[in-house]
């Protein structure tokens, strides 16, 4: 019966809007993802321009919010756990001012304040012409972020796949090191060898490939600054609203991390003798990382998510391309579908990898 | 080494001396900034900063702002203080919106009303039967004020709604329609009809799973599309939609949590007196259950309260579309921070308030939920 009447409703729904979608001449289907999009987008990872397919703008669209989330998840991480620990100093002003900071970041709506920043950086910030220069030729105005970057040269890939094999030595040395401790009881200690190991690869890539210096610097014209690598306002005020929107949330979890783990285990751990370093690193940490983990990607989606709300402030994330998509062609329902079915993958593959760390790091009772 | 083989051998230890049990300011200061040589640099690092920072800070916002809406004056600060003087200019716009400027005692009252409909349901004492009506009766008449139409008020049309009135509205109807169909979704996903708990648990996933955006969008530009040809629903009532079903998903995790903490005790208990299923959920289960999850409904009031900002994006004028409304006034758009420092402030007042009130309701149900012969969560 029940599913006679979903069926029934779904039913329903369809005829009504095949009615309207024909009451205002719109062709539903896909086959408008291979007319040109007409529409520019301001930047991205991807190479992009007006005559491109609407299919090529929302791969546009996927990578800048991809670029976006990467970005701002390890920024926010780092913030987080900085804060979280903060929160749990044994100082009383670091306490209260980690306190302050979550607290304050944590009860104002995201959008209140990625409007506020965005604000900012396009109306208290010099003129591009004026930039501030905060370190030499990095260059901060209304334009954005200006910053020099290194012209691609054979010794960069070079470089890039040295510590690409430098750091899978560096685990397989770490590794072996751990099997060899388990096995004969004594840990060889490898630290040095694998840091130097993941260091000199990449540098002996880089100097094989004729060591290129070539940076392309942005230089200060009269009318703004030209050259070099940046990213626009819109990035900016998105990246750091986004980051410390999120590390206000990730603190609190880091801060419970660590206060799950009964002081019991640390007494304990220093009754058999470990030193403060082994405490932490071999019983407090692997345990608050269990309870940590989980939530943790739960807020790394959250902030893919909120990364939607570009189209606030006019960053060309998937959302915001779909949305100009949308105002153009009418094409609502397959846009919002196509917007949802990424939103949804990102969400699948996130839960696949978590159910596999899971997997790794559920305690085995015995 | 010493002191712990001493104390091995049943002697007391006496190479150290007792913990001290001081109280009082020194102490603390001790304990608190200068316990360690780096503790101390860290605690003299901060604090010269913040005597640094915090005077001027003072002096842009209070001492040296200008507080009447005078533009001149504003202006000759030259950014060197605040400039209240946009919000006492704009105050009415940003809290009311569009609303009708002679009306606005309207909005205020029915924003007030609810206020102190929450400030009484507040307290645990009021949880009693007749909150449900009178809820039901403050809902109306919020509706009567800010609609009119009857009782002599002039009609003012749904659009015009804007402000801290239309936040709040969308996060009451958000709030309380969200409930009954969380409850359903909860008990679908627990049902033993698997087409039923097949179909709660898409919903549920697919929901969580896309930003609230989205679903204001489906709002704003599907829904029209699925109704029947001729039959308009307004943007306000569409996007109130959008955002209960977007918050029905979350709800219905939330009785889920409470659903899982009870012991299967209690519904073999029910099932060995012969209650039906339907009346193992009315008078065993759910009380329960929904008992033990009032502090997470607390805490979804404030990020549904949150989340209605995100109506900006669909052109919605409450709180934070209304003080975009007010920057549109080229003459004070240079005042956006002192603008957008008001409106963090009354989200900020409203989330804080919230979340310590579900903290302390924590503590109260904890200890009521540890009650002797009490269900163990």
């Amino acid at each position: 019966m029940l599913l006679a009447l979903l069926l029934l409703a779904g039913a329903w729904l369809w005829s009504n809007t095949r009615a309207n979608l024909a009451a205002r001449q719109i062709h539903s289907g896909f086959h408008f993802l291979r007319e040109p999009a007409g529409f520019a987008i301001g930047e991205g990872l991807v190479p992009y321009s007006p005559t491109d397919s609407y299919l090529w703008a929302f791969a546009a669209g996927i990578a800048n919010t991809l670029r976006v989330a990467a970005v701002g998840i390890a920024l926010a991480t780092f913030l987080g756990i900085a804060v979280g620990v903060g929160r749990l100093s044994r100082n009383a002003l670091v306490r209260w001012l980690c306190t302050a900071y979550v607290e304050l970041l944590r009860n104002v709506p995201l959008i209140v304040q990625l409007f506020a920043w965005y604000m900012a950086a396009t109306e208290i910030l010099p003129e591009a012409a004026n930039p501030l220069e905060f370190a030499p030729h990095v260059y901060l105005s209304k334009e954005g972020l200006q910053f020099p970057t290194p012209v691609w040269a054979m010794g960069w890939a070079l470089a890039l796949a040295g510590a690409l094999i430098g750091i899978l030595c560096a685990v397989g040395l770490y590794r072996w090191a751990r099997a060899r401790g388990e096995r004969t009881g004594h840990r060889p200690r490898v630290f040095w060898a694998a840091l130097s190991m993941a260091l000199a690869l990449p540098l002996l890539g880089w100097l094989s490939g004729g060591a290129p210096r070539a940076l392309d610097v942005p230089e200060l014209t009269t009318f703004n600054v030209s050259g070099g690598a940046g990213v626009t306002p819109e990035f900016l005020a998105l990246l750091i609203g986004l980051a410390t929107f999120t590390s206000a949330y990730i603190a609190e979890i880091v801060r419970s991390g660590i206060l799950a783990v009964p002081h019991g285990q640390t007494e304990a751990a220093e009754a058999l003798g470990l030193s403060r370093r082994q405490v932490l690193r071999l019983v407090v940490f692997p345990q608050a990382l269990r309870v940590i983990v989980p939530p943790l990607t739960s807020q790394y989606l959250n902030l893919t998510k909120n990364s939607s709300l570009a189209v606030a402030i006019g960053y060309p994330d998937l959302v915001s391309i779909a949305n100009t998509a949308i105002n153009q062609n009418g094409q609502a329902l397959e846009c919002i579908l196509l917007i949802m079915c990424v939103y949804l993958t990102i969400n699948l593959l996130t839960a696949l990898a978590m159910g596999f760390y899971n997997r790794r790091v559920t305690l085995v009772e015995r | 080494m010493s002191a712990a083989a001493a104390g091995a051998r049943g002697r007391p230890d006496t190479s150290r001396a007792p913990p001290t049990r001081a109280r009082g300011p020194l102490p603390w200061l001790k304990a608190n900034l200068f316990a360690s040589a780096p503790n101390a640099v860290a605690t003299l690092l901060l604090g010269a900063a913040l005597v640094r920072v915090l005077p001027p800070v003072v002096r842009w916002l209070v001492t040296d702002a200008v507080y009447a809406p005078d533009y001149r004056a504003c202006r000759a600060l030259e950014y060197r203080a605040a400039c209240w003087g946009f919000v006492t200019e704009k105050h009415r716009l940003i809290l009311f919106g569009r609303y009708p400027y002679a009306e606005q005692w309207r909005p205020l009252a029915a924003t007030l009303l609810v206020f102190v409909a929450l400030l009484v349901t507040a307290h645990p004492r009021s949880w009693r039967r007749w909150l449900l009506p009178a809820w039901a009766v403050v809902l109306a008449a919020f509706l009567l004020l800010m609609g009119g139409g009857a009782l002599g008020l002039s009609p003012v049309e749904a659009g015009l709604w804007g402000g801290l009135p239309l936040t709040v509205l969308l996060t009451l109807v958000g709030m309380s329609a969200s409930i009954p169909i969380g409850l359903v979704l909860a008990l679908g996903r627990r049902s033993r009809l698997p087409l039923f708990r097949a179909a709660s648990s898409l919903y549920i996933e697919m929901i969580r799973g896309v930003p609230l955006i989205t679903v204001l969008f489906v709002a704003s530009f599907v829904f029209p599309l699925l109704l029947p040809q001729g039959l308009r629903l307004d943007v306000l009532a569409r996007v109130a939609l959008g955002i209960t079903f977007f918050q029905a998903a979350y709800m219905a995790e939330v009785v889920r949590g409470g659903l899982q903490a009870l012991p299967r005790g209690q519904y073999e208990a029910a099932a060995s007196v012969g209650l039906t299923w339907w009346q193992t959920q009315r008078k065993v289960i759910l009380p329960q259950a929904l008992t033990l999850v009032i502090p997470s409904f607390v805490n979804s009031l404030l990020s549904t309260f949150m989340d209605t900002s995100l109506v900006t994006v669909v052109s919605m004028y409450d709180l934070t579309g209304a003080l975009r409304l007010a920057l549109g006034d080229p003459q004070w758009r240079h005042f956006f921070l002192e603008g957008y420092l008001f409106v963090a402030a009354v989200y900020f007042t409203c989330c804080l308030a919230m979340s310590r009130y579900s903290a302390w309701l924590e503590g109260r149900l904890g200890s009521w939920a540890r009650r002797p012969g009490a269900v163990q969560a």
